[in-house]
């Protein structure tokens, strides 16, 4: 067969962006748990503010709130970053789909995933792909990276760049396909908008992806 | 039979078939492959280890040959 294993066009023409491997990973993840420190430390300042005078009790309560709401806020972002498949912004739903186009767009992409792999899929609207940075969970935009042990969890923001009408099946096969051609150049490509602990962004996720998450870190502890 | 399918608003085209002993229709294949790749999109061959390639020629030995759009950070 001629085919070849060269990497991700897409990625090719990123000719300034820093490939992506497992250390700048690694780094990128400490950078996000030194800043959602940071935050909280910050805001905690609030018990500084109670020890010197109880009167400063409502600015305190702001402060704790932040210190809360700012990383919930950062993983929910980052969670929200994946559609899956079937849910509520899902193209099918918000572009009025064309049901027999999604049938033909499912059903290729059935084909293109294993049989445990389908099942969860048809129940999680998430495409589990096992890589060599950790194991992927694609849906039609955005993608999660669970790193190999399973407790952190990056996310991705990618998508189609030309999403004129496709079915949500077909983008989710365009995604899987970009990233088993070159998971490196995928990840390249996307931009990460959240790397933190799986439980925060477990949170944000629609519950019926959840099983996915769940699925991706058993696999990640596996992985590891 | 191999196919070349495009991945489309309709779910997805067959473009071209062929088979090994089909000259026409591998030289039909093989154009429209290349008219699709001018047009922008990009061509994979999923493998059945569960990888896939990128191709820049038809390969002809290959049972499926899927023309998708390229992705994008965002």
């Amino acid at each position: 067969m001629e085919a070849t294993r060269g990497g991700l066009v897409e990625a090719a023409a990123l000719w300034w962006r820093e490939e992506t491997s497992e250390r700048t990973l690694r780094r990128d993840g400490r950078r996000w748990t030194a800043w959602t420190a940071w935050i909280v430390i910050a805001f905690t300042t609030g018990i500084v503010l109670l020890l010197l005078s109880p009167l400063t009790l409502p600015v305190a309560l702001g402060c704790f709130a932040h210190a809360y709401i700012v990383p919930w806020l950062q993983a929910r972002r980052g969670a929200r970053s994946v559609v899956p498949l079937g849910s509520e912004r899902s193209a099918s739903r918000l572009g009025g789909g064309h049901p027999e186009a999604d049938g033909i767009a499912l059903g290729l992409l059935a084909d293109l995933v294993a049989h445990t792999e389908r099942e969860l899929l048809a129940r999680s609207g998430l495409a589990l792909e096992r890589g060599e940075l950790g194991t992927w969970l694609v849906g039609e935009r955005g993608a999660l990276l669970v790193r190999p042990g399973g407790r952190r969890v990056d996310c991705w923001c990618v998508r189609v760049a030309e999403q004129d009408g496709l079915p949500g099946g077909d983008r989710v096969a365009h995604l899987l396909l970009a990233l088993r051609e070159d998971e490196r150049g995928f990840a390249k490509v996307a931009n990460l908008g959240f790397s933190g602990a799986a439980w925060r962004v477990g949170r944000g996720m629609p519950e019926r992806s959840r099983a996915a998450l769940d699925a991706a870190r058993a696999a990640s502890r596996v992985h590891r | 039979m191999a196919r070349l399918i495009r991945l489309d608003r309709t779910g997805h085209t067959t473009l071209a078939e062929w088979t090994e002993g089909d000259l026409a229709a591998r030289e039909a294949a093989a154009q429209a492959f290349r008219r699709e790749l001018d047009n922008g999109l990009l061509a994979s061959v999923p493998r059945a280890d569960g990888g896939a390639g990128v191709v820049r020629a038809l390969p002809l030995d290959a049972e499926l040959v899927v023309l998708r759009r390229p992705i994008a950070g965002g």
